[in-house]
This record gives C-alpha cells, sequence and structure tokens, in this order.
C-alpha cells in the first residue's frame, strides 16, 4: 500500500464532530436526569449579530446569544427537533451514511415529529451547526446541488464499502463528482501546482479538451454557479492540505465576481461555521478591465446587475484595491461578459492567451 | 276605444287571484304555510285555555298531480279550546272572519292563514275539507265537510254529522287535501317544526311526513307563559278610520269620556291634558282670562293658573259624534302630537321568557354555552313590543361558516327572506370580533320580537322590518348576550391555552427523554416525571 503523503484530516474531524454530537446528548440528558428544563445556550444567527472579521477575512457571530429552554412553551418543540436532529445526525455518521436536507425533513415523521416545511427542518440543521461548530456535511447531511472536480490527484475513500479504494481524478473525462464520497476522502499525492475553479460547466469541459490540467499543472473544479459549501469546504482543503494557490475563473459580472468573493471569504448565511473559506484564494477574472482590455463582446448590466453593485460596494468583504477598482470598472462601462465570450478570437484563445496571462498577474 | 268593466270582487275572491301574498306561491311554499298556518292555529287554540299544546301533524300521500307536483291528504290535530259548531263553517269556510281582530299578541293578525290553506286545498283539488272539533265539556263532537263558495266568499256545508263525545275529547282537527311538492319543501318544514320547538318548549309536536318518518318535539316544562290580556288602541297608533269607528260605536256623549274609555293608558288628566293641548276644550283663569296648556299647572288633578295658582275653569268636550271630518284628522295629528301620553304597558304581550327560552334552546340544540336575555317592553308608533334574543354555542349548533340565525315573531320561525330582516341586518352591523366570536365558530343566534302588532314586511309574514325602534332593541339585546358569550369566549380560551400547552410539555419531554438517551449513548431514559409534573402545577396556577 502507498504510504500516504499528506496529514489525514477527515478521519480526525468525524471523531470530533461525534463527540460534540454526543457532549450534546450528555449535557441535555443530565438536565432532565436532575429534574430540570433543559435548555441551550447558542451564538444568535440574526442580521445584528453577524460582522465581517478582517482579521479571519471572513464573517463571524457577535456576542449576542439565544437561549433555547424546554421551559419556554415556544421552544420546547424546535428543542425536541434539535435534539432529533442531533441523534440523527449521530446516526447517521456512526452507521456512515449519508443524507440530504429532504432526508432530513422526511425522517422526522417516523418519529412523530413532522416539520411543518423544509424551511423549518433547514433551521433546526442550521441551528446545529451553530452549536457545534461543524457544518451540516460534516454531520453527513448534504445539499443537492453537485459540483466537480478534474486534475492529477489520487484520493482514497472513507464510505463504507470503499475504504482504502484509491482514485486519480483524472480518470473520467466529465471529471468526478464532489459528492459525500469525494468530500470525505483523504488526499493521498498530487503532481499539480495550483487549483483552478470555473463558474460554468462549459469552460470547464473546454479546460478538460485542451489539456490545461496538464499545461498548467493544474486540479479544475467546477463551482457550477455559486459554490456549494462541501465544494467550499473541498477548496479549502486542496489549499491547506496540499499547499496549492487557487485561481478562481468567473463570468464578468456582478454576480460572477461574488461568486469568487464567497470561496475566499465565505458567506454571512454560514457566519456561524469556519473553514468554509479560502482566504487566498484568487480572483482571476473575468475582470471588468478584462473586458476593456480585451474588447470583449458584451451585454448591458441590468436593472438587478446594478443593484447588486451597489450592494457589493458596501460590503465589507469588497474593500480591497482591486475590488473596488472593478467594481467602479463596472459601473463605468456598465457592461458585463462572460466566460465565453472569448470565443470570439477562437476556441483555443482563452486557453492559450488569455488564462496564463491572468494566472500570472494574479500570482 | 277599450271598454272598462267595473266588478266587485269577494274577499275570497280577492285572495284567490293574489295567493302569493298570502305565502301560497308556488307548490313547495304552499304545503309550508298551509301546516305553518294550521299549526299556529293550534298553537294558539291551546295557549288560550293555558293549556300546554298538543299537536299531532300528518301529511300523506294521495297521488301524482304533475311532474313536479303530487296531492297530499294534510290532517292537523290540537287539543286546543275547540270552535263552538255555530262558528265552524265561517271560521273555516269564510275569509277575514275569524277570533283574531283584537289588540292583543297573536300569532295570526289576518284572520286568513287556515282558510287559505283550505282555499288552496280546494282549488288545487277541489275536495271539501273536514273540520272536527269539540269545545271543553261538551257532550257532542260536531264534523263537518266545507267548501268555500270562492266568488260569494260564502262557507258550503257539503256534509254535517254529530258523534258522541264519550272520552270528553276537547280540540279541533282539520283534515284536507292540496297540491304541493313535499320533497322541496321538506327541510323547511323539518326547521320550522324545530324552531317552533324551541320557542314551544313547553308543547309536544309530532309530525309525520309522506315517506312515514316521525319527527317527535316532547315538552321539557309544563310552564307556559303568561296568556296576552287584551288591550285597548293606543293613542299613537290610531287612524281616522280607527277613530271613525270608535265614535261610530261609543256610548259616550263626550271627548273625556271617549279619550278615558277607548284607549289604553288614558286617564282623566292626561285626556285633560290632551284636549286642552288640541284646542278641543278651553281653559281661563278668573283673574287671567284665557290660558293655553303651558301657562297652566296641574295641582292635585285640579287645573290652575300658574301665574295666581287660582283654579282654572274648563269649558265642557264636545260630543265625538259631533265631530267634522275635519277634526277627525286634526284629533288623529294632535294624538300623535301630544308627548305626554303613558307609553303602552306591555301587559297585552306575552314574551317566552328568559327561563322558557333557555329551555328551549336547550332542548333543541343541547348546546354548551347559552346566553339568553329579555329586554324591557318598549312600543313604535304606539304598538308596545319587547325582543327577546338567546345566544348558543357549541353542541348541536353546526359550524357553517356564518351564524346561524333563528327569527321569531310572536313564537312564529320567520324561515324566508332571512337577509331582509332587520335582526339579520343588526347582527350583520355588529362587530363580533370585540367579543370574541367569529362566523366559523359554531354559534346560533335567536331574537324573538312579540308585539301587539309585529312590523311584518309583507302579507307572508316572513320578515321584519328595519324600524329605529325595533333595530335599537334588537341590537341592545344582541349586545348583552354578546357580553356573555365574551366571557365564556375569554373562559374557555384560557382553558383551550392550558390544555394545549400541557399537551405540548407531555407530548415533547418525554421525545426529548428519548433521543437524548441515545444521542448520550446511555442505556437507561432520564426520570422525567418531577417536571411533568411540575409542567402541571404551572398550569394550575395559572388556571
Amino acid at each position: 500500500l502507498e504510504k500516504k503523503k499528506f496529514k489525514s484530516s477527515m478521519i480526525e474531524r468525524k471523531k470530533e464532530v461525534l463527540a460534540n454530537l454526543e457532549s450534546l446528548g450528555i449535557k441535555t440528558y443530565d438536565q432532565l436526569d436532575s429534574g430540570n428544563f433543559p435548555a441551550i445556550t447558542m451564538p444568535s444567527r440574526s442580521t445584528e449579530n453577524i460582522f465581517y472579521d478582517p482579521q479571519l477575512r471572513q464573517f463571524i457571530l457577535g456576542d449576542r446569544s439565544v437561549r433555547r429552554s424546554a421551559r419556554n412553551i415556544r421552544h420546547v418543540k424546535p428543542f425536541t427537533q434539535l435534539i432529533w436532529a442531533a441523534m440523527f445526525s449521530k446516526e447517521l455518521s456512526s452507521q456512515r451514511k449519508t443524507s440530504t436536507l429532504r432526508d432530513v425533513y422526511y425522517s422526522a415523521q417516523a418519529y412523530e415529529m413532522s416539520f411543518q416545511d423544509q424551511q423549518e427542518s433547514n433551521n433546526i440543521v442550521t441551528d446545529l451547526e451553530t452549536i457545534l461548530g461543524f457544518s451540516r456535511e460534516d454531520f453527513n447531511i448534504f445539499p443537492e446541488e453537485r459540483s466537480a472536480v478534474f486534475g492529477d490527484l489520487t484520493i482514497e475513500y472513507t464510505v463504507p464499502g470503499y475504504e482504502g479504494r484509491t482514485l486519480n481524478l483524472t480518470s473520467h473525462p466529465d471529471g468526478v463528482l464532489i459528492g459525500p464520497a469525494l468530500t470525505s476522502s483523504e488526499f493521498v499525492k498530487t503532481t499539480a501546482d495550483k487549483v483552478i475553479a470555473i463558474e460554468k460547466g462549459g469552460l470547464f469541459t473546454r479546460f478538460i479538451e485542451e489539456n490545461v490540467h496538464k499545461k498548467f499543472n493544474s486540479i479544475l473544479v467546477l463551482t457550477a454557479g455559486q459554490a456549494p459549501r462541501a465544494t467550499r469546504h473541498f477548496i479549502r482543503r486542496l489549499n491547506a492540505e496540499l499547499n496549492l494557490p487557487v485561481y478562481v475563473f468567473t463570468d464578468g459580472d456582478p454576480w460572477g465576481m461574488h461568486i469568487a468573493m464567497v470561496i475566499i471569504s465565505g458567506s454571512a448565511n454560514a457566519a456561524h461555521l469556519r473553514e468554509l473559506n479560502t482566504p487566498d484564494a484568487k480572483w482571476s477574472g473575468v475582470w471588468a478591465t478584462d473586458i476593456v482590455n480585451y474588447k470583449l463582446p458584451t451585454d448591458p448590466l441590468d436593472e438587478i446587475d446594478m443593484k447588486r453593485l451597489n450592494e457589493l460596494e458596501r460590503d465589507p468583504r469588497y474593500k480591497d484595491p482591486l475590488w473596488r477598482r472593478e467594481i467602479k470598472t463596472f459601473m463605468k462601462i456598465k457592461r458585463k461578459a462572460e466566460q465565453e465570450a472569448f470565443s470570439r478570437y477562437g476556441l483555443t484563445y482563452i486557453v492559450d492567451e488569455y488564462l496564463p496571462a491572468k494566472l500570472e498577474e494574479t500570482k | 276605444v277599450a271598454q272598462v268593466t267595473f266588478e266587485e270582487i269577494s274577499a275570497s275572491d280577492f285572495f284567490y287571484r293574489n295567493r302569493d301574498i298570502a305565502g301560497f306561491t308556488n307548490p313547495s311554499r304552499a304545503i309550508f304555510a298551509a301546516i305553518r298556518e294550521l299549526v299556529e292555529n293550534s298553537l294558539d287554540a291551546a295557549e288560550s285555555l293555558k293549556i300546554p299544546p298538543e299537536i299531532y301533524v300528518r301529511l300523506s300521500f294521495e297521488g301524482e298531480a304533475s311532474k313536479e307536483t303530487q296531492i297530499y291528504k294534510l290532517r292537523v290535530e290540537d287539543n286546543g279550546s275547540g270552535i263552538h259548531p255555530r262558528h265552524i263553517p265561517s271560521a273555516f269556510g269564510q275569509v277575514l272572519f275569524g277570533s283574531k281582530y283584537k289588540l292583543k299578541q297573536q300569532r295570526g293578525t289576518f284572520g286568513l292563514g287556515g282558510k287559505m290553506a283550505i282555499l288552496y286545498g280546494q282549488i288545487t283539488t277541489h275536495q271539501p275539507a273536514t273540520v272536527t272539533s269539540s269545545v271543553g265539556g261538551m257532550a257532542k263532537i260536531y264534523d263537518f265537510r266545507l267548501m268555500i263558495d270562492i266568488q260569494r266568499n260564502r262557507p258550503i256545508i257539503v256534509d254535517r254529522k254529530i258523534l258522541m263525545n264519550k272520552e270528553q275529547w276537547r280540540g279541533t282537527i282539520v283534515e284536507f287535501c292540496l297540491e304541493g311538492d313535499y320533497l322541496r319543501a321538506m327541510p323547511k318544514i323539518v326547521d320550522y317544526f324545530k324552531q317552533t320547538a324551541m320557542v314551544n318548549p313547553y308543547a309536544n309536536l309530532t309530525f309525520v311526513d309522506p315517506k312515514g318518518r316521525l319527527y317527535k318535539f316532547t315538552r321539557v316544562t309544563g310552564e307556559m307563559p303568561e296568556p296576552p290580556k287584551e288591550t285597548l288602541p293606543h293613542p299613537y297608533g290610531v287612524d281616522v278610520e280607527l277613530l271613525q269607528r270608535l265614535i261610530q260605536l261609543t256610548p259616550y256623549r263626550n271627548m273625556l269620556e271617549f279619550l278615558r274609555n277607548h284607549f289604553h293608558r288614558v286617564g282623566e288628566i292626561t285626556a285633560q291634558k290632551f284636549l286642552i293641548f288640541s284646542g278641543l276644550v278651553t281653559a281661563s283663569c278668573p283673574e287671567h282670562g284665557a290660558l293655553s296648556s303651558d301657562q297652566m299647572n296641574w295641582v292635585e288633578g285640579r287645573p290652575t293658573c300658574s301665574r295666581c295658582g287660582k283654579e282654572a275653569k274648563l269649558s265642557s268636550s264636545k260630543n265625538p259624534k259631533r265631530l267634522s271630518h275635519e277634526e277627525i284628522v286634526k284629533l288623529m295629528h294632535n294624538l300623535k302630537k301630544f308627548r305626554e301620553f303613558l307609553p303602552p304597558d306591555a301587559g297585552c304581550l306575552s314574551p317566552l321568557g328568559e327561563e322558557l327560552l333557555t329551555a328551549g334552546i336547550q332542548k333543541e340544540l343541547n348546546p354548551e354555552f347559552v346566553a339568553v336575555h329579555q329586554r324591557r317592553p318598549a312600543t313604535y308608533a304606539g304598538h308596545p313590543f319587547i325582543v327577546e334574543v338567546g345566544i348558543a354555542y357549541g353542541g348541536e349548533v353546526p359550524s357553517k361558516g356564518s351564524f346561524l340565525t333563528y327569527r321569531f315573531a310572536n313564537r312564529i320561525p320567520l324561515l324566508y327572506d332571512e337577509a331582509s330582516d332587520v335582526s339579520v341586518k343588526v347582527i350583520n352591523d355588529m362587530n363580533w370580533r370585540r367579543y370574541k366570536v367569529s362566523p366559523d365558530m359554531p354559534i346560533a343566534i335567536l331574537v324573538h320580537v312579540c308585539s301587539t302588532k309585529v312590523p311584518y314586511k309583507t302579507v307572508g309574514k316572513e320578515f321584519i322590518a328595519d324600524r329605529p325602534e325595533v333595530r335599537r332593541e334588537v341590537a341592545n339585546g344582541l349586545r348583552e348576550v354578546a357580553r356573555q358569550i365574551q366571557h365564556f369566549m375569554t373562559r374557555i380560551e384560557h382553558v383551550d391555552r392550558e390544555k394545549k400547552r400541557m399537551g405540548v410539555f407531555s407530548k415533547y419531554l418525554p421525545k426529548i427523554a428519548q433521543f437524548s438517551t441515545s444521542l448520550a449513548g446511555k442505556q437507561r431514559p432520564p426520570d422525567i416525571e418531577k417536571l411533568l409534573k411540575s409542567v402541571h402545577k404551572i398550569g394550575e396556577e395559572e388556571v
């Protein structure tokens, strides 16, 4: 068996999650057993309690907290749901099974604890994330959205039935799905020296066809729009465990810009979680200035685009000079361009000319 | 040029041609109206003797009449006063002949209903009606077969039998055939019996329908309301026609006696004051000459001059029979203008009373909560009236998205034209949310208006007109019962809240125990008995 090149993180992490879940159980159990109403205190996730931490370069929750007590008639049901969700997660983890948010919603019905709607059950899962400080993927609850990865990285599965099996992520020309199995795998070895994250599936395929992974010695990640949390965490691991710089390519519009920003600085919705972002990742394009410099075919920015730009301008994550310059340029030119716009110079132009230039520029 | 001919028609001919106004609009309405009119006559006949009514109604199928209508035989038996054999032909065979043209509260007012039913039966089936009756203490029962000569408004006696009354039976049985549509009328008829039972809780009502189904409404009390006393007309309620008739009849030769003896609540002083007010009598002071009514005082029943205190001299009053037509008209206007007549007294009314109303509602609706209220007597246009209201919640009251409304006038259920009725308007205008009541709750509201002259809008007697005096009384009555139901609602809300609270804790605490046991990896569930008990204790304190 080949010796692992990198420090294992996944197994440790799983152990920690299980221990946290169990301690929540013990705490509740003890409170009940001593004749008290069980209660939990957790940080508040209301918007007034979400702050941007420039040091961590992500959103964090402030000092405000909420107390959920089973003594309160309005809390007793959500409290029960929370303990149930914790128990459900523990069962998933210990049986090494995965599920989705939708599964959670339906599974509760077996315990005569139906959630009113999907939103209610999602909220409870987010509560559990806040209390434990781990994201739901860590307790094996995955979203439906899937993205993909391609490149010379060998991973070793930890999921039941595949334990110890390895896979090289170039083995499938469409890329490998970033699902529960890949998310929980260990990294074995790689020859790549960088990660390129791409917003759109078309371009991801083009890059594979044009051998970008070889030409640029890179691992390609398809975010498929806004990157799912599992993908954000995966990118972070590529960056942290393998020490690879990350470059993000998106469309040249406010939305693409924000896809890159969430990979770099995280989202306000995940302010209660850590290790989902990659602070050192770079947004390599398409910039507003690229639109000008490369004379790309464009569309006008519509009203919603402009509104979004104004919001981003006030966002604390966008205070660095590069971001400010790009926002200003967008506002000035009032145009946007998609990644595919480079095809006007031939299908391979983006790989032959644009990509190397930008990788160099954002190094 | 068209020829115009003029002819006189009899009262029965008039109603024959205009049977719509008496409620015989179509085959389904007709069968309902026929039952209703006869049942009401029977109730009145029993109540006039203060005997708890015992009424048996049978409707039996006789044959098909047309595609949608059938011939039915209607039989109504009662234990009422019975009718003297001399009056039977006219009472049932002559329209506008009857015992009800007097001023007291009665169900019927036109003396029309029973005869209309028989008239309708006759014109649809051309068969005679049978009336069997015996008054109390008589050795004989009289049995008549009658028809109506419509053009002449006269009864035709087809057959007459006299039977021995061995069992000392007393009452009346009416039986005749008529065309109708029972299937369509059925819901209203059953409703009618149910509602009649509600406001006549001292009556036994039995109804056998053409399918042989038996509807039985049993009395829950032997108590009956005081029967109404007959009364004289109140001065505010008279018209020229009535004045002229009284003048024709009166044996009194001066206005003072005339007023005192023919009008309700008019005594000597009131009569004197009115006569001076209207200029029919003049007053003069020996010192100050002629006095108008506001220059006078009444000291111990004697008129005095307000300036010197000396007794005023009154001219003698006129003989009413000498009044000219113009004077009679003026008298009528003055009667309405004079402010010092006492309001009519309600002795001529016979409301149900709060106790009987409650008993009736409980008997027919078996509600969780009931509140009733009887308003003090009031008047409109010289007619006394009393409003009684009730509200019931839960039990057999259905929730149907709007309040169930029961309207009664002189203990008759009003079943048609609900939307036009004054009570319904008042109910709709009330802000029920204030009283914690909403239309989706199982709530029934009952309004009973009794009066010597119920302000119906139509001869069909189906809804009460929107008179401000009546509207005000209904509204005040409803507010009173609404306040009572509000207290009840507050109480059940509280109990409900507590129940729910307890339910929530006893549902979820064991689940928290179960899940946390599994989550903590323990074998034995934690002891939550103490906690559950403390929840109940908290609950009790708050109750």
